[in-house]
């Protein structure tokens, strides 16, 4: 593996530079926000082109959560624009409802509604926003259930399903809308060592059938076998940008630092 | 014809203090007969168990206005007549109240982990010192919110009481009704007087609540 | 004691009882439907409402909760009279049941929605429902599904307390008992028959929202977990 020394990979990079042609279906320019006193992003500026895997790394605390969910508008900024498929997410008048048809995302936590089954948590969406008719979207479920290898749990309710079971439920209810641009939040954080791997690799085939993807993660070893741009955050800052590779030639002593503690 | 007046008013100050009267007496009996139930229900004797689940559901099953007339009736049948109304009133609302905080105590007695019994048999005390040493210290704790809530329970339905003759708020309301009929304010006044009783009874309850969700967590 | 227990007189007024039970039955249905219709409005007011309808829920359960029903019935049925609105003992009765119920069930769903997780709703929003289809879809179901045992027990209370209505003679069960023992006497026998038919329909009832519960809650009867 080449790793040569790049400076402009160094930190803070003021101006981003889409790795892949086409226009970014992610881009952050500037972004600033904050809780109360706390400031959690200064200056975030990203971009993540049609087909790329960009996976957000860091510390706890490095504003890594906070930035994925500005990205999906649930958390409103304070300066700096964001611009999702098209939507302009700093914008005041945003339309949330097409937002969401564009963009999926999966939770650390799963939140799948504990009163309905496997396949209900799927359908309720295509039904209620896609306006589907109930055997359209049972059809669908069943579709993408297998498409996470879980055909045979549909009728299960989420209590009976492992957390990598629940979790793969929580991807195949997102991936049901059809979405542009799939988000993923920590999703093997609240797993077994034994249960992520199942996530992990529902993930790598997503991202091997051309899916754009975010993700924040702390699985190292996932980041720099599947992502095609890994981000450092430091500080609600994106400190380091690069391929997998960068991984392994860290140029900021942050990076470093958080490699040897995390690795 | 004479219309609500201050006299009025003064008249069910008067009957608001048999209220909380016939309210002592129920949660004082209620409480004793109650706690009693409650550690039969608890007991590990099967055949208390069983007494003590029977007594709570014909209690709680049955409308409190019925137990009234049952005591009421049931005294005379058993050859007393001329029973005092606040005797009659206040065994029916004593036997309603235990009904109702046997449960509630059951449920906090039990609401203590089961690994607190565990340690107190490994220290060697009997059942009796585990019950009064370790399991009913934490149990109050955790009573005090819903039997401060009940109290409320108990206090609106002395109103009831009014059906055995006994004069308490609402019957002294309906006493003025029967005089001068100005039901709406007459009644308003009256609820006014429940209210000022209860709310504060609600709130200390309330609060006492949010204190032991704190402690806890 | 010499008391001679005498049943049998009680005999040529079963059709009453029945009647009375069924009278009973219904105000109880009637006000359990209603007011947890309007419990449930007002818990979602309470909860996301505009400041002033929080108010006044919160005010309205207040005052429920801290009044007998006994003087809210009264109030009821002499505030429609002075309204100018003639109504029926047995309307006023449902009522002032429904204004009462109303607000222990808006507390009691309040609580069922407070314990619906923020997450939910968040997912709810990320997949693209309404806040109207968020509600109907992830919130209130499994609100209700936790709060139903509390919502069981307040409903047979209810039943319960639906024997004081008899104070202004709507003709249910309790009030069929007043006029039986003033015709007959038999005062002591009349309130244990009648006692024991309220033991009975409390039973009945429970039973009836155990088979609701296991219809209307899916997941319950398929997991088998206790309502």
């Amino acid at each position: 593996m080449s790793a040569v020394a790049n400076p402009t990979r160094a930190a803070r990079e003021d101006t981003p530079r889409s790795s892949q042609a086409g226009a970014p279906v992610v881009r952050l320019h500037d972004v600033h926000k904050s809780f109360g006193a706390l400031k959690v992003l200064d200056g975030v500026s990203l971009d993540v082109g049609p087909g790329e895997i960009a996976a957000i790394i860091g510390q706890s605390g490095s504003g890594k959560s906070t930035a994925l969910r500005c990205i999906n508008a649930l958390e409103t900024i304070q300066q700096g624009t964001i611009h999702v498929c098209g939507h302009a997410i700093h914008d005041p008048g945003l339309d949330r409802r097409a937002l969401r048809r564009d963009v999926g995302i999966v939770f650390q936590s799963y939140n799948l509604f504990p009163h309905l089954t496997a396949e209900q948590n799927i359908m309720l969406a295509p039904t209620c926003v896609k306006g589907m008719t109930k055997a359209q979207a049972r059809d669908l479920a069943r579709a993408v259930l297998s498409h996470v290898g879980l055909a045979e749990k549909a009728e299960h309710y989420p209590e009976q399903l492992s957390g990598g079971q629940q979790q793969r439920v929580a991807i195949a209810r997102s991936l049901a809308m059809r979405p542009k641009l799939m988000l993923f939040d920590e999703v093997t954080s609240a797993l077994d060592p034994q249960l992520t791997g199942e996530v992990l690799k529902v993930m790598e085939n997503l991202a091997r059938e051309g899916m754009t993807m975010i993700l924040v993660t702390h699985e190292m070893a996932f980041a720099r076998k599947v992502a095609s741009k890994v981000v450092y955050m430091h500080r609600g800052r994106v400190w380091e940008t690069g391929t997998g590779a960068m991984l392994d030639d860290p140029q900021t002593p942050e990076l470093r630092a958080f490699i040897g503690n995390g690795l | 014809m004479q219309s609500f007046g201050l006299a009025h008013v003064e008249f069910l100050a008067w009957a608001a203090l048999w209220t909380v009267g016939l309210s002592a007496i129920a949660f004082v009996g209620g409480g004793l007969l109650g706690f009693a139930v409650a550690l039969l229900r608890v007991s590990s004797n099967p055949a208390a168990r069983v007494a003590a689940i029977v007594y709570i559901q014909i209690v709680q099953g049955t409308p409190l206005l019925i137990l009234l007339f049952l005591i009421y009736f049931g005294v005379a049948v058993i050859g007393f007549t001329g029973v005092p109304a606040i005797l009659a009133a206040g065994a029916g609302l004593t036997i309603y109240a235990s009904g109702f905080l046997a449960e509630i105590w059951r449920g906090c007695i039990q609401s203590v982990p089961k690994t607190q019994w565990e340690a107190a048999e490994c220290l060697a005390l009997t059942r009796w010192q585990r019950m009064t040493r370790v399991i009913l210290p934490q149990a109050l704790r955790i009573a005090t919110p819903p039997t401060v809530g009940f109290l409320v329970q108990i206090v609106k339905n002395t109103s009831l009481a009014s059906v055995v003759g006994f004069v308490e708020l609402a019957q002294a309301g309906k006493l003025i009704n029967n005089s001068i009929f100005e039901p709406f304010t007459i009644f308003v006044t009256v609820a006014v007087f429940y209210f000022a009783l209860c709310f504060p009874l609600s709130t200390w309850s309330r609060s006492l609540e949010r204190t032991l969700n704190v402690s806890r967590r | 004691m010499s008391y001679q227990f005498d049943f049998a007189a009680l005999l040529p007024y079963w059709p009453e009882f029945v009647r009375g039970l069924w009278l009973t039955l219904q105000l109880s249905a009637m006000a359990t439907v209603l007011g947890f219709i309007v419990g449930t409005l007002c818990a979602i007011g309470r909860a996301d409402g505009p400041p002033a309808v929080k108010w006044a829920v919160a005010a309205y359960v207040e005052v429920i909760r801290n009044t007998p029903l006994l003087v809210q019935i009264f109030l009821v049925y002499f505030g429609i009279a002075t309204l100018g609105i003639r109504i029926g003992a047995n309307t006023a009765a449902v009522a002032a049941l429904v204004v009462n119920v109303g607000a222990y069930t808006c507390e009691i769903v309040r609580a069922g929605l407070e314990s619906v997780h923020k997450a939910q709703l968040e997912a709810a929003d990320c997949l693209g429902l309404s806040r109207v289809q968020t509600y109907w879809h992830v919130v209130l179901r499994p609100a209700v599904e936790r709060v139903y045992p509390a919502l069981t027990s307040q409903y047979v209370l209810l039943m319960l307390a639906s024997s004081i209505t008899s104070q202004i003679s709507a003709e249910e069960l309790t009030a069929v008992a007043n006029r039986v023992q003033s015709d007959t006497f038999r005062s002591f026998e009349t309130y244990i028959v009648v006692g024991l038919l309220y033991l009975l329909l409390s039973f009945v009832v429970r039973i009836a929202f155990w088979l609701v519960g296991l219809g209307v809650f899916v997941r319950r009867r398929k997991l088998g977990t206790a309502l």
